[in-house]
């Protein structure tokens, strides 16, 4: 996941999703190292891709949550990104994703990516808009085309039931949407 | 709303859903074999289309929608005499004429012009639609 925490979800319309960038994520390792030939001291910058996958799983929860999750949600198109400022170590990314239009065939979201500097206390936390990204989702469903779609492509694993639970948000009714994908466990 | 006006709302909508140029989209060009347009696009351009003129498109009104499910109106790639009817009536903005000769279903987007579009969106306006 590339997201943290939920911080709102208004179903079908809009959510907001935070994202600590963190010295201890390995990609920043990579990305960049320094430089011995160059004398080139590491420049960890959090790689552009995430943020956009970062809004493409807040949107995506979003327009799947919308539907109770009841059919695949796919990341069809991303029709704006626009991103204007690094993400580095310490600092946090903010998505806002809500809902512009949606029908049985899928969704247009739009969003802007927010990053949260933090100060020590006493002073006022700059948020700064670094950038927009509006994406297209599909609605797919297995019977309409009559194909079946691997595992390993649905959205909606199990490590997003968690954040929305730890979140503190409703996923009472994930369960009936997985189609028992997952072997049932024992209840009390 | 004049014919011109309509055509270049249209024209700002398919540069922004499909990233071509102004001069690319002329009334002839088909959204598919001209402009590249792909599935995702069709309902891009939907949505883009009912922004611009304040109308809801229901889905299956303006791009033919299922119609490849079912066996009636389909058979072994071809649609039907029945399926074409019923295509003329759902999608009166389409010129099926050169399609009727040969209906091979791969075929379809040839029909998805720009024209087709303002045809669509000036009906939709002369019939006073609801926004």
């Amino acid at each position: 996941m590339w997201i943290d925490r939920f911080l709102e979800l208004v179903p079908g319309e809009r959510a907001v999703a935070v994202k600590n960038v963190s010295l201890a994520e390995d990609v920043l390792h990579h990305h960049f190292p320094s430089d011995s030939a160059t004398g080139q001291g590491a420049l960890p910058i959090f790689p552009a891709c995430f943020v956009v996958e970062g809004m493409a799983q807040t949107a995506g929860i979003l327009v799947g949550h919308a539907r109770r999750f009841q059919e695949k949600v796919i990341l069809a198109k991303v029709n704006r990104l626009e991103l204007e400022y690094d993400a580095t170590p310490g600092t946090t990314l903010r998505y806002t994703a809500t809902i512009s239009r949606m029908d049985d065939s899928g969704a247009a979201t739009k969003g802007i990516v927010e990053l949260i500097q933090h100060t020590t206390e006493g002073e006022s936390t700059p948020v700064t808009v670094i950038g927009h990204i509006d994406m297209m989702f599909s609605h797919i469903d297995n019977n309409r085309s009559g194909l079946e779609f691997p595992e390993h492509n649905f959205v909606f694993s199990d490590a997003f039931r968690l954040l929305l639970e730890s979140s503190g948000f409703d996923v009472d009714f994930v369960d009936s949407a997985a189609s028992n994908r997952h072997a049932p466990n024992s209840t009390s | 709303m004049t014919r011109e006006d309509i055509f270049s709302k249209i024209q700002e909508v398919l540069v922004d859903a499909l990233g071509v140029d102004d001069e690319d989209v002329t009334p002839e060009a088909r959204l598919t074999a001209d402009l590249e347009a792909e599935s995702i696009d069709f309902l891009d351009i939907s949505f883009k289309l009912e922004q611009a003129f304040n109308f809801k498109i229901p889905q299956g009104e303006l791009f033919p929608d299922g119609a490849a499910q079912d066996p009636e109106f389909v058979q072994d790639g071809k649609v039907t005499p029945r399926g074409l009817e019923e295509m003329k009536k759902k999608l009166p903005h389409f010129d099926f004429s050169s399609f009727e000769q040969d209906p091979c279903l791969s075929q379809i987007g040839n029909i998805f012009t720009v024209n087709s579009l303002v045809e669509y969106v000036e009906r939709k306006l002369a019939a006073g639609a609801p926004a």
